[in-house]
Order: structure tokens, then sequence, then C-alpha cells
């Protein structure tokens, strides 16, 4: 097995208040790991610190073996990691493909110069074009986001951020927000994906849906590792279920 | 036919230091209001330069690098701030740059610099010169627009986040747009030296940044036609009205009011609208 991302002993405090404590994970290359927890439970502090945006006072994190401190996070995009927000941003000005196809271009946007010196969009467009339709959106690539529900703008979340390949694809609450058939639609999706041997770290709160696709697990509450391993098993601990059902379940 | 030649002058320049503002607040989303700092840089160098004997038409690379080099520290010290942040920072850049200007006596201090030498080429040929600096940076405009840099500028002026998230250095490709902006700015500023033959700190203050950013904002902000089209007409008007220049501040605030209130996207943008209207009219 080779580990994809590696979350070494990260401790994260703000105030006095511990969000995240000495947690460990490792993701491994071509797994779909769901990460759950009830509210509070650290799940969006934990994929700022991967993401860069909160530093742990403790600890590290590693993609592919390499340390990721003081790197911002559009050098962790380019290190390999590409995410996939809660909250849906598309480029308003921009039509659904061209939010695509800025992702696809990294080659060209990686240096002033080389993005400078070129203006070609149509190969980036043509790969657009795809993801677009691997996701679903095949018939509105036109279309202004601002003119799509939520549903589609949650997919074309997932679409630019697999337009940048990433070793490791994270998904911050994808199927928050839509109906059931949204969400098994979507979840549909992303089991697909990693079919296809994308590795994924899932953060959702829809625990119907991430039961029914995610082969592992992670729980977290309080900012406290619960249980990490086979869904079943996880679902059995009797901490995992106290914690979602509140007592002693 | 003097009087024109002057006006055909005027109207260049301003065109070119439009554009150069356009570079910024237009294409990249960051908002100036000291951009006249970089017009005065450029001017103050070009005329200290052609004073001390250096041909005209090597001050101009010169200042563009002197106004570029600014701009490139102004927009480090302004990368972590956005908005109306980064317009109130780049304001206290222009008003610091009218306050050390002031007080520096080999820029001739509170009264300028007078005397400045004309370009080597007759008024005709300046003219012209500055009517092809314009196009020139209008064309480029064009080619940036179209290019993978216009891409990233049109993502980082949406929502810099977002551009960071698909993997892109924004603080870079802002870095970019201020230094091309300014040295822009800079060569409209060794034109400007050359064309008046006399400056002053007052020449490059706040009201100088707003009539300029009034012309991107009228014209419609990141529009090239729109900005050139709008920088040409309200440039000259005060040297063909005289009621427009006694109130100049006054008219150009209102227009800028006006604008944002009702068509923020310019001129560019009632003249998109009204063609798309006719084109559906017209069957």
């Amino acid at each position: 097995m080779t580990p994809v991302l590696q979350i070494e002993n990260v401790t994260v405090r703000f105030g006095g208040v511990t969000a995240v404590h000495d947690v460990s994970l490792t993701i491994n290359v071509g797994e779909l790991v769901g990460f759950i927890g009830p509210n509070g439970a650290g799940k969006t502090t934990l994929m700022r610190v991967i993401t860069g945006i909160v530093k742990p006072q403790q600890g590290r994190v590693l993609l592919e073996g390499r340390d990721l401190a003081r790197k911002s996070i559009d050098a962790r995009v380019g290190a390999g990691l590409a995410l996939a927000q809660q909250i849906v941003q598309p480029l308003h000005d921009m039509s659904m493909l061209d939010n695509v196809a800025l992702s696809c271009g990294s080659r060209k946007t990686g240096r002033v110069i080389t993005a400078m010196l070129h203006t070609n969009r149509e190969p980036e467009r043509d790969k657009a074009r795809g993801l677009l339709e691997k996701v679903g959106l095949g018939n509105v690539v036109d279309a202004m986001p601002a003119t799509l529900p939520l549903g589609y703008l949650k997919r074309l979340e997932v679409a630019r951020a697999m337009a940048l390949e990433p070793k490791l694809l994270l998904l911050d609450e994808p199927l928050a927000g839509l109906n059931q058939a949204e969400a098994a639609g979507l979840a549909d999706l992303i089991l697909g994906l990693n079919k296809a041997g994308q590795t994924i770290l899932l953060i959702e709160h829809n625990l119907r849906e991430v039961l029914r696709i995610c082969p592992t697990l992670y729980v977290q509450d309080n900012g406290v590792p619960l249980a990490f391993g086979e869904a079943g098993e996880v679902m059995k601990n009797p901490d995992v279920r106290s914690a979602y059902l509140g007592g002693h379940a | 036919m003097a009087y024109e030649i002057t006006l055909a002058t005027t109207m260049a320049i301003s065109v070119l230091f439009a554009l150069s503002l356009n570079f910024i607040s237009g294409f990249c989303g960051q908002i100036s209001l000291g951009h006249a700092a970089f017009l005065g840089t450029g001017a103050y160098a070009s005329a200290t330069l052609t004073k001390a004997s250096v041909p005209f038409l090597l001050t101009l690379p010169a200042s563009a690098v002197i106004a570029g080099f600014f701009g490139f520290l102004i927009g480090l010290a302004s990368l972590r701030v956005r908005h109306d942040f980064l317009a109130i920072t780049t304001m206290g850049v222009g008003f610091l740059f009218v306050g050390v200007v002031r007080k520096q006596d080999f820029l001739g201090g509170e009264l300028g610099m007078a005397g400045i030498p004309s370009p080597d080429m007759s008024r005709e040929m300046f003219m012209v010169f500055c009517i092809f600096l314009a196009a020139v940076f209008a064309v480029f405009s064009l080619y940036i627009r179209r290019s993978w840099m216009g891409f990233v500028f049109d993502s980082i002026a949406d929502n810099e986040d977002v551009t960071r998230i698909l993997g892109i250095d924004a603080s870079r490709f802002k870095l970019a747009a201020f230094v091309i902006g300014t040295a822009g700015a800079g060569i409209a500023g060794a034109l400007y030296a050359h064309h008046f033959r006399y400056i002053g700190p007052d020449s490059f203050g706040f009201v100088q940044s707003v009539s300029v950013l009034a012309m991107v904002i009228v014209g419609g902000i990141g529009s090239v036609w729109g900005v050139a089209f709008a920088a040409a007409i309200l440039s000259v008007l005060p040297l063909l009205v005289q009621f427009v220049d006694d109130y100049k501040l006054l008219l150009y605030s209102a227009l800028l009011f006006a604008m944002m209130r009702f068509a923020p996207d310019g001129i560019a943008g009632i003249v998109r609208r009204s063609a798309a209207r006719f084109r559906r009219a017209t069957p």
C-alpha cells in the first residue's frame, strides 16, 4: 500500500479550545475514505489543516511523503491536492466550460510568462467538455453558473477539482443541501471516480450515502479520533454509536 | 492646427494612462486610487533624465522601469489587502508620492520642474508618436485579454480565493498586473512631462487619480475600447469647454456616481446591451 496522505499527530487549538487532538490518519492510493463525525467534531478544522488554511500547533501533513508545512494552498494544489468546497464557489462571470477549462490549464497558468505567451484555450476546453460530460453536466457546458441549481454547481466543483488531476481529491460535504435523489446521484459519481482509480477523502454528514459508498471510515468526535477502519466494523464501535446517537446507544 | 495637435496629443497620453489603470483595475480587479503617483514617477524620472541631457527616447524605457519597480513594491505591499482596503492603501500611496515630491529640491519641490526640454521631434511627430504608443498598449491589452494571463486575471477579479484553490499563484499574477500597469503609467508620465514641459506635485495628486478612475469606470471597467473612448473624450472635454474645466472634479465625481448607480459596466456595457437588444429586435 502506497500512502498518498499522511496526517501525523496533528493538534489544533483555538485559544483554550482543542479543535483537533493528536490525530493521525493515512490514506493509501486508490482508497475512498469517508470522514464522518457529529457537528463540532473538528472535521472542517482537519480539512483546513490539510489545505493549509489552519496551521497546526503540533504534527505534520505529508502528501506522497512530502511535508506540506509552509506551503500555500495553491502550492498544495500544485503538489497534488484538489478541493471541492462545501459552499459552492463558481467563477460567476465565466461559463461552466471555462470554469473547468481554467482548471485544466494548470500547465499554462503555472508561470506568469507562460500564461502570457499562450492564447489557445481549445485543448483545455475539449478536456473540460469531457469532464463536464463525465459528471453529468454535458448539457449545460455553455450555461452561466448563476442560472443553474445547487446540484449542478456541486458537480461543477467536482469537475473542477478532477481537472487538476489530483493525487488526492478532498470533497467537503458535497452532498449537503441536495435532495435524496441528487445526493444519491452524486454519491454514485464519487464512487465511479474512485473505481476509476481516484483516491478520495470524503467529508460528509449524509451517513446513509457515506455508508453506501465508502469501504473505509474515519470517525472523529470533539476533535478526538474515535475509529478508523472497515466501515461495517467502525459502525459497530460503541463509541461511534454513542457519538452519533447520544448517551449509551 | 497647433491647438488640434495639442488636443490629440493630450488625448493619446490620457488613453495610454487610462489603459494602464485598466490593466490593474479592469483586468485584474485591483482598484487603485493612487495611479497618478506612477504617472508622476514616470514624468519626474523622464524630466530629470532629459534635463541631464539623456535623449528623450531613452528616458521612456527608464521611466517604465522606474515606475514599474515602484509598482512592484506597492503591489508587493498590497498583496494582503483587498477591495476597499486596497483602494485606501493605494490612495495613501498617492498622497505619499505628492508629500515626498513636494520636499525634494532636486525635483523642484513645491514649484515643480519647468523648462523640460522638448522631445527631439516636431509637435506633429510627437503627436503621432503618442498615438502610436497608446495604440500599441491597446493592442497589447487586447492580446493579454485573449491570453491565459487574461483568463487568470478574469478569475482573480471574480474570486481570488477560488483562483488559489485551482492551484494558481494569484499573488504573482496580481504583481504582474501591477508592474505592467504602472510601467504603462510611467511611459504616459514621460510623454506628459515632455508634452506640457512643466510638471508639479499637484499634477499627480488625488484629482488626477480620481479622473483616470472615472475614465476607466465610465468607459466600462475591463473594456479596452470603452476605456480608450472614455479617456479620449473626458481628457479633451475640459480643454474644449471652459465650464467642464472649472468644475472638473465635481463633474467627474458626478459621472462616476451616475455610472456606478445606473450602468456599472460603463459605456462598453451600454453598447453591448443595446447591440443585443437590436439583434433580438431584428430577426
